[in-house]
């Protein structure tokens, strides 16, 4: 464990000595949205070591939803016997028949919500439409999803449903470790927020069997350096281990109220993820019990086909296997202003970050040359 | 300032695909990116003529002697910490005169109310609306008054229209920014966007925040005694990052803003944290950002901390010769990363 109660300079400078003398070229991967933007907002690949990368994995809960399900989402929210409830980021990802925005410019009632109980707030006050809740997120949001669904529950809410994509980490670890095309990498960074809910120790298997070493970080700029210290220890010193390097908020055991919650409601399943397909056990689907407040099954919804945006390589850049400058589309086609994919629309999706915080993609802050922005692009 | 970035290099811009779009969204009204778009398809080239396409806070009435603004008001809620949409309906248009170089002359007010407006609702704002005006030392002069049935709009939205007399001096604009020049702003940022926020999306959150909302042709005409101002603009919606942005843009030379000098509240931090939004692009009601020559940058300085409206003034970044157009922003770790104007706004109505 690195105290973090240093200041960034010394921090990064120990870092930088610390890559120094590992002389190789080593990366580290992320899995968390907000790790990406907290990183990129403070400059952090500007200031990194030129031989430590940090890539950003299947992090962005709205990057890592299929396709199917995000047209399915729109499908339904286009209809006008319904109200559907989603967070503020899932508004402008394009489906193959346009996106929420413009279902909503039509008329048709999108809601953006900070929480799913808002959802179900509009379903009580409006007992004569259907409300349908967009749940998406990995572990961070999924509790509060199943405390809206067993408050629906208990107060025999009929209108209300959600359509669930939330998502589990853990197994898309493991995915990433055993497919080939995803660059080698020396551990994980682990999310802050996630981690509160599943715990750290849950992470111990992993590292066992992967023999990676998986650090839990949070996201003050002192908070990250001092994660990607303690990777590059770790790596210089030829060990794996898992470290809790957030000790103030994430526990061995978790958030047990929260877990309990989950159990209750919602059990693992195979889910399909954006461009890593599907990975087993990997998704949340609600128990029998609850599974009257299934969109799927209230709307009849039928299976939805896959597909990808043409030339978007969205489900490439999520699970590392490339850079958001390595898309055709990237900055030309591709902008936030007129997206294609969802990972340049989401706040917390990798080609935002890099347009946004990088000048449209042209500086290349993909760590490895950090201090000596270069073009990428002719 | 740091010299970080000092190694870009000016690299040719890519072109990207307009946005094409058939119905209005609410982020078109957010003052930023999309907005632009909205300006450049629909409204530029139809109504486009020299003084228009000045795009400033106001526009310049030909003989040069006066400058006239117009600004709707939408907030929801219509009373938060702070303020309410009545104080904002004032200060917003006396502020867009007066960083013009304006001094605000007199208001024009328009209320559109739907039906079942109740009636100390409305008492209570046109309260705020002359209490405003006194503070501003303006009057309104004229006005109009319309009802549409219940349900047509959402209580009650304010349009106020100013004038306001050019003083002589030069009418500050990005034209006349130069490599050296320095960035002062005379308070915290992320205040009323992040109040209003608050007091709508979770109410249930108890907040010390308070939004800035406030006249500030005070302020600014002591500071135009002081010294020659190059610009100056508030940055309402679009923020910090979308006013230096947009003056990299226009001035096509560099702005860098140095983070750790930046002046924000922790509450703030927080409140933008939870909300999942950065302050910089956050829309502030009550702040001025001006440009000055460096030599006249402690002068400034001064006349802001002596201001009411500006002891938390800072010094927050400067101009420099790169003829790139970006900003950059200096991180509080030594790095760097590049301010767009935000897309669009995601929470809309906010004033």
């Amino acid at each position: 464990m690195i105290s973090t109660d240093q200041s960034a300079e010394k921090l990064l400078e120990r870092l930088r000595v610390a890559a120094q003398a590992v002389k190789e070229d080593i990366a580290f991967m992320e899995v968390c949205g907000t790790h990406t933007t907290s990183a990129f907002r403070c400059g952090l690949p500007t200031v990194m070591p030129p031989n430590v990368r940090l890539i950003s994995g299947p992090g962005c809960p709205v990057c890592v939803t299929s396709q199917g399900d995000i047209d399915r989402l729109i499908d339904l929210g286009s209809r006008q016997d319904v109200i559907l409830c989603t967070y503020g980021d899932m508004l402008r990802v394009p489906g193959r028949r346009g996106n929420l925005e413009t279902a909503r410019t039509r008329g048709r009632r999108i809601e953006v919500v900070y929480s799913s109980m808002d959802a179900l707030k509009r379903a009580i006050d409006e007992p004569d439409q259907q409300v349908v809740f967009a749940a998406v997120g990995f572990e961070t949001t999924a509790p509060a999803t199943a405390a809206a669904v067993c408050e629906a529950q208990r107060q025999n809410v009929r209108n209300f449903s959600v359509l669930a994509s939330h998502k589990r980490i853990i197994p898309a670890m493991r995915a990433l470790l055993t497919d080939e095309e995803i660059p080698s990498i020396h551990g994980f960074l682990c999310p802050g927020h996630v981690s509160v809910i599943i715990g750290s120790e849950i992470y111990r298997p992993i590292v066992d069997e992967f023999n990676v070493s998986c650090v839990i970080g949070g996201f003050e700029p002192t908070q990250l350096i001092s994660s990607l210290l303690c990777l590059t220890e770790l790596v210089l010193n030829r060990q794996t281990a898992l470290v809790n390097q957030y000790r103030e908020a994430v526990r061995p055991e978790g958030n047990p109220r929260a877990l309990a919650l989950l159990a209750e409601v919602f059990e693992p399943g195979d889910a399909r993820w954006r461009g890593m397909g599907i990975i087993p056990e990997s998704g949340l689907v609600l128990r029998d019990k609850y599974r009257h407040f299934d969109a799927v099954q209230r709307f009849e919804l039928s299976e939805p086909d896959e597909h990808e945006p043409p030339g978007c390589i969205c489900g490439k850049v999520i699970s590392g296997a490339a850079l958001p400058v390595q898309c055709k589309l990237f900055g030309r086609a591709c902008t936030p202003v007129s997206p294609i994919g969802p990972c340049m629309v989401s706040s917390e999706g990798t080609c935002s970050a890099w347009f946004k915080y990088g000048r449209s993609g042209h500086l290349n802050l993909s760590c490895t040359h950090a201090n000596e922005p270069q073009e990428v692009l002719p | 300032m740091t010299n970080q970035a000092e190694n870009h290099r000016a690299v040719s811009q890519p072109r990207p695909t307009p946005a094409r779009f058939s119905h209005i969204a609410l982020a078109h009204g957010g003052g930023g990116q999309l907005t632009d778009v909205l300006l450049n398809q629909i409204v530029m080239p139809r109504l486009n003529n020299p003084a228009l396409s000045q795009l400033l806070d106001s526009g310049m009435i030909p003989g040069g002697r006066f400058a006239l603004t117009i600004d709707s008001y939408v907030v929801q809620p219509l009373f938060f910490p702070g303020g309410d949409i009545g104080r904002l309906a004032v200060s917003g248009t006396v502020n867009d005169l007066a960083v013009c170089g304006a001094r605000p002359q007199a208001l024009a007010l328009s209320m559109i109310m739907a039906e079942g407006l109740e009636r100390k609702v409305l008492e209570r704002v046109l309260d705020s609306v002359a209490t405003t005006a006194d503070e501003a030392g303006v009057r309104i002069i004229t006005g109009d008054t319309k009802v549409v049935g219940h349900g047509q709009a959402d209580g009650i939205y304010l349009t106020t229209a100013g004038i306001g007399e050019l003083t002589g001096l030069p009418v500050p604009h990005p034209d006349h920014v130069a490599p050296g020049d320095v960035l002062i702003i005379n308070g915290p940022i992320g205040d009323h966007g992040l109040t209003v926020m608050l007091a709508r999306e979770m109410p249930e959150v108890e907040s010390v925040l308070r939004s800035d909302v406030a006249p500030l042709n005070g302020l600014i005409e002591k500071l135009r005694c002081a010294a020659e101002i190059m610009f100056m603009r508030d940055p309402t919606r679009g923020g910090l990052a979308g006013l230096a942005a947009d003056l990299a843009a226009r001035t096509g030379w560099r702005i860098n803003l140095e983070e750790n000098q930046i002046p924000i509240r922790p509450e703030s931090k927080h409140a933008a944290d939870m909300l999942g939004l950065d302050p910089l692009e956050i829309a502030n009601e009550g702040k001025v950002v001006v440009v000055v020559r460096p030599a006249e940058a402690a002068a400034v300085l001064e006349a802001m901390k002596r201001h009411p409206s500006g002891r938390d003034a800072k010094i927050i970044g400067s101009v420099t010769a790169e003829k790139d157009g970006i900003c950059v922003l200096h991180t509080s770790i030594g790095g760097w990363r590049v301010l767009q104007k935000p897309y669009g706004e995601q929470l809309p109505r906010i004033c």
